[in-house]
């Protein structure tokens, strides 16, 4: 069975090793995957009226940083495997917008790596991973 | 090493001496400086703030007041009482129901109401309503509420022009406003002199955000702080406003800013938590205080000026509170991103809702519960203090003392952190305004950065001014600036409006075609 590896992306050593782990099963499945950046954003944040008016120039240039930046360093990598590779940078709340990108791509699997935040961090904050495993719409897999 | 520390004490001591005899000469320095100013603005300007403030011959009303109370009822007829018929869709498009997932990280709905209300909520909330109850009695809250349900119209139309004729620029910045439809929206309807009325508008935005935007904020804060901790020489809360105003609009530090934005909304939910608690505290006498506020708008219930006094009262602290007409919302909520600019005008008529509807009456509901008003006990009347010209109240005291002297009644603990909550208010409002100004600023005389800073150093100075002095006429003189914004920018609106009922028309069939469709 062939299936769709929705991989969350950051370019953090945890994001590296779970993208090379869904590589891995993918190229053995002949499978594919979305490699995913969600950078995380509130619509009901408070901002300034300057922030306003340069929200919309500002979110170029961010996603523009995305996409050299994060996006840019594993392209070469994924040039090399023979695995189709489609990338999606978006906004939203993290473990959210995964699993909505899960259910519009129809993916079968979500890999994500995960922080290693302390247990008192992740209590305080809440972690992606384990927000991800509460909601996630497909069989997810966390790697350390 | 030695010979530095030796130097660093010196400049301390000189600081310290300077310090000491700025503290000795700057109070009797400003007060003769005060007094020069004062004069100078009474001769030059005391002849336009009486225009502006004229009463309409044989009431006591000004038809300033009056010009933007008809102009939110013509805009609610002609709009079809947008503000009852759009209401719950306004709060679907706030909620986001209406949002493309794929504009994510763009300025949202939530987010522009957000960052307006900030600029309007503030001493008109808390000190102004205690002027309209005081003066006018509990029936003028009723009719600040009508006010406040006709503002929302106003605020509709604006808003729409506003996001539909801003400037967007190749950067991916906006810049929008009433100067912006003026100019272009009147080109577009083939009327000429759009650029006059840009160019009026923006001088009278600029004076109006050194006025009643900064000085008579800082003004307010000093007297509320020095309610509490005791008196102090005012150049002192001045000089600290301006300073963190400056690190935050000259020196960039956003965080101030940003933290402010948050703590404000927080301050006013606060706000209203803490008087629905007081009237939970006192739920036997609701029902008593709404027939109060009834019964006394139409008969003013002993109060001097009766059904009249209560009915100017309160029009003119609605008009005065949630600015509907004046032109500064339109600034703010012109970077939001919508395909659809009458979806900012649904959001945007929230804001006077907000402002007057919801956190005035509860201010006024407070101060009728509270009993700080005098009430006669043979006749069951309002004592009238004629000779100052209010309802007599507990000690005599009248603006924000007497919404503070009204919640300490059930709260003894509140008047310290009303202190804190009026000088965020007022410093979020600075904020806004210093933004305003600026961009009326940079219409006038182009963009650049060190125009920006000799805008931006003015204003500063104005808060000290604002704060250390009691420039009577100074400050006449700035509202009248912003009043003088609502005469042209209600003007452009009439000009401008059937611009916006067509784009109305064309949005809600659209809406019920399901060519607008939801998106949560």
């Amino acid at each position: 069975m062939s299936g769709k590896f929705v991989v969350g992306y950051d370019d953090s050593s945890p994001a590296r090793r779970a993208l090379d782990f869904a590589l891995d099963k993918a190229a053995r499945q002949g499978g594919s995957i979305v490699l995913a950046h969600v950078m995380e954003w509130s619509p009901y944040t408070f901002l300034t009226p300057e922030e306003l008016e340069e929200r919309h120039a500002r979110r170029k240039q961010e996603i523009a940083r995305a996409e050299t930046a994060i996006m840019g360093p594993v392209k070469d990598k994924l040039a090399k495997v023979d695995v189709p590779v489609e990338t999606i940078i978006t906004y939203g709340h993290i473990a959210e917008k995964l699993c909505e990108i899960a259910k519009q791509t129809g993916a079968t699997q979500m890999v994500i790596g995960r922080d290693g935040n302390s247990a008192l961090v992740s209590r305080v904050f809440g972690s992606t991973a384990g927000t991800l495993v509460q909601i996630a719409p497909v069989p997810c897999t966390i790697v350390p | 090493m030695r010979i530095v520390r030796k130097d660093n004490s010196m400049i301390f001591r000189l600081c310290a001496a300077l310090a000491a005899y700025f503290a000795a000469a700057l109070p009797a320095a400003a007060q003769g400086l005060d007094q020069a100013i004062n004069q100078a603005f009474a001769d030059y300007t005391g002849w336009y703030v009486s225009l502006i403030f004229a009463p309409i011959p044989g009431t006591n009303f000004s038809w300033i007041a009056m010009w933007l109370v008809v102009a939110a009822l013509i805009f609610t007829f002609y709009f079809g009482f947008i503000q009852f018929k759009g209401f719950v869709h306004s709060i679907k498009l706030v909620k986001g129901d209406y949002s493309d997932p794929n504009d994510a990280g763009e300025v949202s709905h939530f987010q522009a109401l957000a960052t307006a209300l900030s600029g309007t909520v503030g001493l008109g909330n808390i000190a102004g309503v205690a002027v309209a109850v005081g003066i006018g009695g509990p029936g003028a809250t009723f009719w600040m509420v009508i006010a406040g349900l006709f503002g929302m119209a106003t605020k509709f139309t604006e808003c729409t022009l506003g996001v539909k004729y801003r400037n967007e620029y190749p950067d991916g910045t906006v810049s929008g406003g009433p100067m912006y439809y003026m100019v272009k929206g009147f080109a577009e309807r083939g009327l000429k002199g759009g650029g006059i009325f840009a160019v009026l508008f923006c001088i009278f935005t600029i004076l109006g955000a050194l006025g009643g935007g900064n000085m008579f904020q800082a003004n307010q804060a000093h007297a509320q702080l020095a309610g509490v901790i005791g008196d102090y020489p005012g150049w002192i809360t001045g000089v600290f406003l301006a300073g963190i105003t400056f690190a935050v609009i000259v020196g960039g530090l956003k965080s101030i800013a940003r933290v402010t934005e948050k703590v404000v909304p927080f301050m006013g939910i606060f706000y209203v938590v803490v008087s629905l608690l007081i009237l939970i505290m006192n739920y036997d006498m609701i029902g008593w205080a709404f027939g109060q506020i009834f019964v006394g708008a139409f008969t003013g219930l002993g109060v001097v000026g009766g059904f009249t006094g209560a009915l100017i009262q309160g029009f003119r602290r609605a008009a005065f509170s949630n600015e509907a007409g004046i032109g500064s919302a339109a600034i703010a909520h012109s970077a939001v991103r919508t395909k659809e600019p009458v979806t900012e005008g649904y959001v945007a008529l929230l804001e006077p809702f907000i402002d007057t509807v919801v956190i005035c009456t509860m201010t006024a509901l407070v101060i009728v519960i509270s009993g700080v008003l005098n009430v006669d006990p043979e006749t069951g009347l309002y004592i009238w203090n004629a000779e100052a010209g209010r309802i007599s109240t507990e000690g005599e005291v009248v603006g924000v003392a007497l919404t503070s002297a009204a919640y300490a009644r059930a709260l003894p603990w509140f008047p310290v952190l009303l202190a804190v909550a009026v000088v965020l208010f007022a410093f979020s409002t600075m904020i806004s305004w210093s933004y305003y100004g600026l961009k009326a600023w940079t219409y006038l005389f182009g963009e650049g950065k060190a125009k920006e800073t000799v805008f931006k150093v003015i204003f500063c100075v104005f808060i000290v001014i604002g704060a250390a002095a009691n420039l009577g006429p100074v400050i006449d003189f700035s509202d009248a600036m912003l009043f003088s914004m609502a005469i042209v920018n209600i003007i452009a609106l009439y000009l401008l409006m059937p611009i916006v009922k067509r784009e109305l028309g064309s949005y809600v069939s659209r809406l019920k075609s399901g060519e607008i469709k939801k998106f949560n």
